[in-house]
């Protein structure tokens, strides 16, 4: 499918175009340009997926990647079998996440237009977004693990840009920089795993089944430099205690959060995983189960905050990122890859994935849906909110819909997924199918406070004297209405196990409804608690809760002080203390002793200048002298 | 004539259109058509190099020509170039050319300020055209000479003092590499000064003894490492740099510091592979020091040349910790390295020095809100930044992992840990980028002084596209550079082949 270039080609053209001519455009020209290439290459996504899927598959019924359909030597290492070559690879994974991204990609830049409408550096969104799409396609077709760490740099670049795209807001640029820091510190571990993969197992392919000799010869090296590839996706996905940019990230404009930080770039880590999957099953299980565990602390960690923060874009993220944990248990659950609902070891696998498709639709309609509200009653915070549900129906409705998917009621797409990964999380070990359940049952909670928060409960009736909210205009509702019809549709539609599974099998979903039966329960009585608790116009309850266990509240609110503790460690221990005496050191030490050498020749130059008086005399006695103690030697 | 005395017979006559040129138009008009011919030059230079490469001609230098010099010690005037030298040939007539109109309004004293400056680019150009040993060092000394009066005269803050330690460290370091030339000279039989013929024994050359090698070898490490600027000999830079004009800061940290890298690569590993073996782990730790303390230095400084000019220490020390790692790849890396850390660092420099003319001050307290004022200017800004830190699709990506690839294929432990070890500074590099970023550029201006300024001129504009453009070209599509200086690198790096040094108490 030689077309599939122009995914990449289209949206880095309109980049260029938009950056470097942008200024000359219209904000309408410039929003028209970006969105119709993206238009394009949605089309041409689905184009793909239908032939990839369409294709016929082997005789056990396994669908095959293709070789890839472009792929050169963009640069040697003159080393055997090291090289950074440039594809694309196409997979069922890949190509599901080519579908999950310009879909989204596309949604939001619609939903910019009117979001943005009439903002400064209009044209420079725009370039900013094409970038970052075509950095994050570039990042799933990827052939190789390097020109996966290229797009990976080029998304945590663009995401840099985007936070930071207000930047004359000091939130705005501290934002962006924490979020390009912390994910670059991660990455600095992901470039080492990348060295040491390289080294041990001679190459840098995907090609698992083709290099199988080297990845033998790698030992108990492969496991470590995985472990390390991990860090680097823990860093981009937001795993705790890597998480603490993403919440910040929040700073840039919505539809922005929409994309990158809830629906495409922060599952790359998850993609990562998945994508290097047939490795870690096979060389490196028992690693795998710490994914499993970081995974099931960041959702609970996250899941907890995400019960106390007021501000609506927050608990999304915190929400965002005990979901996208959710995918990593799914992952690290796994303990074998065949599939069959015999063996449940591989399930994890599918559900993940499965998981990930249906999240970053509903995730970015719950941000594209509090970006309708933000831009209607302008503030991001839940106590200016309240009682909107009759001036934003279409904005009510679908954030409903969303609601429910994301807290596993059927029959929306999350309860699916979801499902999936709690009969996996159960096959693996009761004590984490149990936990799992108890998070997902704090996901309804959360998700249905904001809920009503937002839409029920008092209005604000000062702040809505000066401005009353309306509905978002057609541009921003139409993606949220397309949005919501994925989300209802998707979870039983599709039948997403013949598509992606461990093996590329075709794998019957079955709904185990003993698990399943637990997971609706739990969430009806989660659901039915935040009625209880935040559905009234006054909350006796919640504030009582707050005020009796006010030093837990306090704590979680402040999102367990992990932001102080790296506070303390970036600018107290490093700059501090290594930084500053470094500098010093330079200046005073290694700078003085050269300063002090050249001190020292013209002291010692003006010390003996005196030698040199002009006195006929003086160079008289010292001739004498001189004489005088050569022939003394010479008699000796 | 050998077409190569081209690249010292322009500037020489540039020299001589200078000294007659009447008024400010003359001497422009000097400089325009002079660098661009350099700058054709090399260009048609690279091409024809390829196309005879690809056409089978493997001598190890290419386009020779010698003429005695001076007969008793066996001088010759003898040009040749590789690949690693046609590189640099084209980084230094980008910068000479976009120089040139980066000082377009410098006033005043404008004659002579670009006859000084023409003078450096001869001796830049001189040396990466030589392949004997005494010509290098002196087109060496003739780029040093001038850079004292052009920091002295043309300089800002504490001009006097940095333009006199700036001198005198690197006239040290040239002490220790005259000593070393002659010690080579000598060690290899007394016969002749080419390059070429010492390493590989011929001419009348025979091996240098062992001893000998591990007399020498420091030496002209250390004397080309000063200009390289390895710790703790780089504290010059800092002072030179902050101090010199914008033009010389970009010549300065674009070409000069990579004869620095080129000659311990050239001279002190080329001809004397034992002793590069054996003591090369010494100088791996200090420029593995280089890399991380340049980076953690730059974090806290205030003024921007200073935030660069550690920068430069730690990327410069990539350069040599590159080449010290006695790999193809890894030396490949470090030469594409010189490229990318010449063109962007002279961006840098370039953009600094256009703040400074607007905003007269450097200090990072006193700077802020400029993409509001200063659109063009602080954009390139941030992709000089983003270049830096090695951004993929920009230089800078391309040669750090070129670098950290080759480095790693290094069977021992030792020099896996320094590689890993040099791996963090991609964060800390992140981390004073992105720091100045935001404290220059995002915001709002406060100073109603700087409300007033204007964007950059068409001259400026002209030599920050030029920069742009080239750090773009290497790293989006890196391939043919990489062959041609890989091409380069691979017979130097055979020849001093891998020896486990006796001396090491980290293997």
């Amino acid at each position: 499918m030689e077309y599939t270039i122009l995914i990449l080609l289209l949206p880095f053209l309109s980049f260029l175009l938009l950056g470097i001519a942008g200024k000359w455009f219209s904000h309408r020209a410039a929003g028209l340009i970006g969105t119709c290439c993206l238009a394009v290459v949605t089309i041409l996504s689905y184009m793909t997926a239908y032939d990839f899927f369409t294709m016929p598959r082997t005789a056990e019924g396994v669908i095959e990647a293709m070789p890839p359909v472009v792929n050169f030597t963009w640069l040697p290492f003159f080393a055997e079998g090291l090289k950074f070559e440039m594809g694309i690879l196409l997979d069922p994974i890949s190509v599901m996440m080519l579908i999950v991204i310009s879909t989204v990609s596309f949604m939001v830049h619609i939903y910019s237009f009117g979001y943005m409408h009439g903002e400064r550096g209009f044209q420079r969104y725009y370039a900013f977004l094409s970038l970052f799409t075509m950095s994050m396609l570039g990042l799933v077709v990827a052939t190789n693990i390097f020109q996966m760490y290229l797009f990976w740099e080029l998304v945590g670049v663009s995401s840099y840009l985007l936070i930071g795209f207000y930047y004359t807001s000091p939130a705005a640029i501290a934002a962006s920089k924490k979020a390009f820091i912390v994910t670059r510190f991660a990455d600095m571990f992901f470039l080492i795993g990348i060295l040491i993969y390289g080294y041990y197992c001679g190459t840098f392919s995907f090609d698992f089944a083709g290099e199988a000799r080297g990845f033998a010869a790698g030992g108990f090296m492969l496991p470590t430099a995985l472990l390390l590839m991990f860090i680097g996706g823990a860093g981009k996905s937001a795993m705790f205690p890597l998480h603490i940019w993403l919440p910040d990230a929040m700073e840039g404009p919505t539809p922005v959060s929409a994309l990158i930080h809830a629906a495409t770039m922060v599952v790359a880590g998850v993609f990562q995983i998945a994508r290097l999957f047939p490795l870690w099953i096979q060389y490196a299980p028992d690693t795998l189960h710490i994914v499993a565990w970081v995974g099931a602390f960041t959702a609970f960690y996250a899941a907890s905050v995400a019960c106390v923060q007021s501000d609506i874009k927050r608990v999304l993220a915190f929400s965002t990122i005990s979901q996208i944990a959710f995918m990593m248990v799914a992952l690290g659950v796994c303990t074998e890859i065949t599939t069959g609902h015999e063996h449940p070891g591989s399930l994890g696998y599918m559900a993940s994935m499965f998981h990930l498709f249906t999240h970053a639709m509903f995730k970015a309609l719950l941000f594209l849906g509090a970006g309708c509200i933000i831009h209607a009653v302008h503030s991001n915070e839940m106590s200016a909110m309240g009682g909107l549900r009759k001036y934003m129906p279409i904005t009510h409705i679908t954030f409903l819909i969303a609601c429910l998917a994301i807290s596993g009621i059927p029959p929306f797409s999350g309860f699916f997924s979801k499902d999936e990964i709690l009969t996996a999380c159960f096959a693996y070990s009761p004590a984490m199918g149990w936990i799992m359940t108890a998070i997902a049952g704090m996901t309804a909670f959360y998700m249905f406070r904001l809920y009503y928060g937002i839409f029920w409960g008092t209005e604000n009736k000062q702040l809505h004297a000066e401005h009353t909210p309306h509905e978002a205009p057609l541009t921003m509702t139409v993606p949220l209405m397309v949005l919501a019809l994925i989300t209802i549709f998707c979870g039983w539609a599709l039948n997403f196990g013949s598509y992606v599974s461990a093996d590329g099998r075709d794998y019957q979903i079955h709904l185990d409804w003993s698990v399943a039966g637990t997971s609706i329960v739990v969430a009806i009585v989660a659901i039915a608690l935040a009625t209880f608790i935040y559905a009234r116009d006054k909350q006796p309850v919640a504030d009582k809760l707050a005020s009796q266990f006010s030093s837990l509240h306090k704590w979680a609110y402040h999102r367990f002080y992990m932001d102080e503790v790296y506070q303390f460690i970036t600018h107290r221990i490093i700059f501090a203390h290594i930084s500053k005496p470094i500098a010093w050191f330079d200046r005073h030490v290694v700078d003085g002793f050269f300063n002090f050498l050249a001190w020292g020749t013209n002291a010692l130059g003006f010390e003996i200048r005196g030698l040199q008086s002009g006195s006929v005399q003086k160079y008289a006695f010292v001739f004498l002298l001189g004489a005088l103690l050569l022939l003394f030697i010479m008699i000796i | 004539m050998n077409f190569l005395s081209l690249f010292v017979l322009i500037p020489l006559l540039m020299l001589l259109g200078l000294w007659l040129a009447r008024g400010l138009k003359g001497v422009r008009t000097v400089m325009v058509i002079g660098s661009s011919a350099l700058l054709l030059l090399a260009a048609w230079l690279t091409v024809t190099f390829l196309s005879d490469r690809a056409a089978g001609l493997d001598a190890e230098m290419l386009y020779t020509a010698s003429f005695t010099w001076f007969e008793p010690l066996h001088i010759k005037y003898s040009v040749g170039v590789d690949g690693i030298s046609v590189a640099m040939l084209l980084l230094s007539s980008i910068i000479v050319f976009t120089g040139t109109f980066a000082s377009w309004q410098l006033k005043p004293l404008t004659k002579e300020y670009f006859l000084w400056f023409t003078l450096l680019s001869l001796g830049v150009f001189g040396f990466f055209i030589s392949v004997d040993m005494f010509m290098m060092f002196m087109f060496y000394e003739i780029a040093l000479i001038p850079m004292y009066l052009l920091i002295g005269v043309w300089g800002s803050g504490k001009k006097e003092y940095a333009a006199m330690k700036l001198t005198l460290m690197l006239m040290g370091g040239s002490a220790f590499l005259m000593c070393g030339i002659f010690g080579i000279f000598y060690g290899a039989g007394g016969q002749t000064m080419n390059v070429v013929d010492i390493a590989n024994h011929t001419g009348g050359a025979h091996p240098i003894d062992f001893a000998q090698q591990c007399i020498w070898f420091p030496l002209t490490f250390i004397g080309f490492g000063v200009l390289g600027a390895l710790f703790p000999f780089h504290t010059w830079s800092p002072d030179g740099h902050a101090s010199a004009p914008t033009a010389v800061s970009m010549l300065h940290a674009g070409v000069l510091m990579k004869l620095g890298g080129y000659g311990c690569f050239r001279i002190a590993m080329y001809l004397m592979p034992e002793a590069t073996n054996e003591l090369g782990w010494i100088f791996l730790i200090l420029t593995g020091i280089s890399v991380v303390y340049g980076a953690f230095s730059a974090c806290v400084q205030t003024d921007l040349k200073y935030i660069n000019a550690y920068s430069s220490v730690s990327h410069c020390g990539l350069v040599l910790f590159a080449i010290l790692m006695v790999n193809q790849t890894a030396a490949t890396g470090a030469v594409l390295q010189m490229l990318s850390h010449g063109l962007m660092t002279a961006l840098f420099f370039a953009l600094i020095g256009m703040i400074y003319g607007r905003t007269h001050t450097r200090d990072i307290r006193e700077l802020n809100g400029l993409m509001r004022i200063m659109p063009f200017l602080s954009v390139c800004y941030v992709i000089a930044g983003l270049a830096n830190l090695g951004l993929p699709g920009l230089s800078g990506f391309v040669a750090e992992m070129t670098i950290f690839v080759g480095s790693f294929q290094n069977a021992d432990t030792f020099h896996r840990v320094l590689t890993i070890a040099a791996c963090t500074s991609i964060v800390i590099t992140a981390v004073y980028i992105l720091r100045l970023v935001g404290k220059i550029l995002y915001g709002t201006c406060t100073n109603e002084h700087h409300l007033k300024l204007t964007d950059a001129t068409w001259d400026e504009r002209l030599s920050v596209i030029c920069l742009i453009v080239a750090v773009a070209g290497l790293g989006l599509a890196p391939l043919w550079v990489s062959n041609m200086v890989s091409g380069g690198v691979a017979p130097i790096i055979e020849h001093i082949g891998h020896g486990v040094s006796s001396c090491n108490p980290f293997i």
